[in-house]
């Protein structure tokens, strides 16, 4: 994974509410079996006037315009502003594979669907809760603003606005020590092999039907 | 002191370690997979060279891509083909408890075929690359949805790393009017909290209404407990969990049964638990269901109209209905049951039990369906639903009606396979969701319980199914 400390980004945004994981990356895709080259299709729906389909060159499919990723002046965003519930529907992890593809590192909303919220971290990407005042405003900024970019600070969790107006953001200590390091969780969960063993033994005893 | 809720004491019975920010490492006794989300977690143990922990929590099937009907010609699709043959050769290499591949008796959805084998026990903790994994709640198992990289997780160490959930408890009480049934209550339920209501909430329910549900019911119940935001979903298994449970091939037998029956009568909220948020319901008030839009929280009563986008004051608000009204193709204060449909999908993890199929099989048994209606796909949940169906004669009834059998799997669902809805085509599903192109890209689903889908086959258009 790859580690993220500090950004200053291009704002793409995107003003819907409840944006679910098929509207992300439609169910066509799901059918890959490997986890890159989502970055093309994401949004496919919204974005392009054609259905999408696994294996399909992108460059010369016909574009819905008034799409936001398809407007020039958002083209090499790396934050995603969106709207509440993002992320909500299938737990796809296609969803933040896709997102990543695009480019995005952070997605700022007042609040995500939480197995989206989860998978974020596992994929390099920082999503951001911030209050519906703080979005409306950065919603306001962005589109008043050409080259609109916001200054994210992973190590003193805050997000600064051109203006140098700034908010703090919540993470938990081990989310953002492993998205700092860019480290495998499997990797720090097997340091713990052996308590994870003791406690197999003692569920066993009590409840030997679980295992088979 | 507090008592503990049935979250709580599941959460706490699995706790391998706890970090000082409350990051915890859960134990995971049941890994439910299928063919979309397991190939990269997969991938990345050969990369790193891991094996899975252990191989008999696994219990796998393919169900997203495989076809409904002629099974002999095998999958047509070759990307489809390919995801499929690589869940049976991951499953040849790491090792299964119970794997069911295509065209097996028993294959079925993963969340129909895990709890008809006993394999989901009340007290377990359940994960599936699957946000319906939900489902399994119903047994009183702490079970949720996870993420490809968890699913890889899981695999290699048997843990998941979570944080505990709030908890909600829904309190449906009375008792539910004649055609009202469990995804009625689901429907009403998500329509009253919203699509983000239960996020962060691992959910409880109970009252009267509940209990009264079978574990059908329950499972269409917790099923949905997604769709209102929250991961997971519970109900406290009582006399009926245990009697579906007796019997079945993975469920304990002999001087284990009576251990485990004993220990899942301790799986209840104590009478003093606290919970962070309670809502109550009045069975009596809730009516048969019908989403008008793009989110299962759109939805009204059957006997409702489709709302008017001028009426709204919130700016958010009143595009997401206007939105969903453009892509639904419904006009303002039309009434729902004038709303014509074109096909009709009775199927999914939601509604594909033997139970749902013996409903839908009464409402049309003796009728045709209508003219305008082009197809009626009943798909079974699993292999033993489909045989205990024509056990029945279920099958005889639909057929007679007009109505496709098929063979089991998700199929229109979420069309991955060929069955699915074209640009403009109205369906009245069982199914759980209703997104823009849920069904097929510009598809236009309409939830509803396989009464009221069976209803709307005959009749061409919705109808309320207590006077049909
Ligand atoms: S039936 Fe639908 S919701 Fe259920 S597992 Fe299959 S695709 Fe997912």
């Amino acid at each position: 994974m790859k580690a993220f400390t500090t950004l200053n980004g291009l704002v793409c945004p995107l003003d819907r509410a409840n944006v679910d994981t098929d509207a992300i990356i439609p169910k066509q895709f799901l059918k890959s079996i490997k986890r890159s080259g989502f970055g093309p299709f994401l949004f496919d729906e919204w974005r392009y006037k054609d259905v999408g389909e696994p294996g399909m060159d992108c460059t010369n499919r016909p574009l819905k315009k008034d799409f936001v990723l398809n407007q020039p002046r958002y083209k090499g965003a790396q934050v995603l502003l969106a709207r509440d519930n993002f992320g909500c529907g299938s737990s796809r992890e296609h969803a933040p594979w896709a997102i990543e593809d695009c480019g995005f590192c952070v997605i700022i909303a007042p609040s995500f669907a939480d197995i989206f919220f989860s998978n974020c971290y596992k994929n390099g990407i920082l999503p951001i809760v911030a209050s519906a005042a703080i979005v409306d405003q950065l919603f306001r900024e962005c589109a008043a603003q050409k080259g609109y970019k916001l200054r994210v600070d992973l190590e003193t969790q805050t997000v600064r606005n051109p203006a140098g107006e700034w908010f703090t953001f919540d993470i938990t200590p081990h989310r953002k020590h492993c998205l700092m390091n860019g480290l495998d969780e499997i990797g720090l969960t097997l340091q713990h092999a052996n308590e994870i063993k003791a406690f197999e033994k003692k569920h066993k005893a009590a409840q030997p039907w679980l295992f088979n | 002191m507090a008592g503990k809720t049935l979250y709580d004491k599941l959460w706490e019975s699995h706790v391998v370690r706890e970090e000082s920010d409350g990051t915890c490492l859960i134990y995971i006794d049941r890994h439910l997979m299928h063919e979309v989300t397991s190939p990269q977690a997969f991938e990345g143990l050969r990369l790193a060279q891991r094996k899975a922990w252990r191989k008999d929590s696994i219990v796998a099937n393919p169900d997203h891509n495989t076809p409904t009907n002629n099974w002999d010609g095998g999958i047509k699709d070759p990307i489809s083909r390919l995801q499929v043959e690589t869940l049976d050769a991951n499953i040849k290499d790491f090792g299964a408890l119970v794997y069911f591949p295509f065209k097996h008796a028993n294959q079925g959805i993963i969340h129909v075929i895990g709890p008809e084998n006993g394999t989901t026990l009340p007290g377990m903790t359940v994960v599936c690359g699957d946000s319906h994994t939900s489902t399994h709640g119903a047994f009183g198992a702490l079970a949720h949805g996870i993420g490809t990289s968890e699913v890889e997780h899981v695999l290699a160490t048997q843990t998941l790393i979570a944080k505990r959930s709030k908890r909600m408890l829904i309190k449906v009480d009375g008792k539910v009017g004649a055609g009202v049934t469990a995804k009625d209550i689901a429907l009403a339920i998500i329509g009253k909290i919203g699509t983000a209501g239960g996020t962060g909430y691992a959910i409880e329910f109970g009252g009267a209404a509940i209990r009264a549900l079978s574990m059908e019911g329950r499972m269409t119940l917790c099923n949905m407990a997604i769709e209102g935001g929250a991961r997971a979903g519970l109900v406290a298994p009582d006399a009926k969990t245990v009697a579906y449970l007796k019997g079945r091939q993975y469920a304990p037998k002999g001087a284990d049964w009576d251990k485990a029956v004993a220990y899942w009568k301790t799986l209840v909220s104590d009478r003093n638990a606290k919970f962070d948020t309670v809502i109550e319901m009045d069975a009596a008030k809730i009516e048969p269901q019908v989403t008008w839009g793009t989110s299962p929280e759109q939805v009204l009563s059957v006997g409702a109209k489709v709302p008017n986008p001028a009426k709204e004051k919130d700016a958010v608000k009143r595009g997401s209905i206007e939105r969903a009204l453009a892509y639904m193709g419904l006009k303002a204060d039309t009434p729902i049951n004038q709303i014509q449909i074109d096909k009709v999908f009775i199927g999914s993890c939601t509604n594909s039990r033997i139970e749902d199929l013996r409903a839908a099989a009464a409402v049309a048994k003796g009728k045709r369906k209508a003219a305008n209606v082009k197809l009626v796909l009943v798909v079974p949940g699993s292999g033993q639903v489909k045989r205990q169906a024509e056990a029945e004669g279920l099958d005889k009834i639909f057929t007679a009606a007009g109505f496709e059998w098929r063979e089991p799997g998700c199929s229109m669902c979420l069309a991955m396979n060929a069955d699915r809805l074209a640009a403009g085509e109205r369906c009245a599903s069982t199914s759980n969701r209703n997104f823009e192109g849920r069904q097929g890209a510009g598809g236009r689903t309409h939830l509803v319980s396989p009464e009221m889908a069976a209803a709307a086959a005959i009749a061409g258009h919705f109808v309320d199914i207590r006077s049909f």
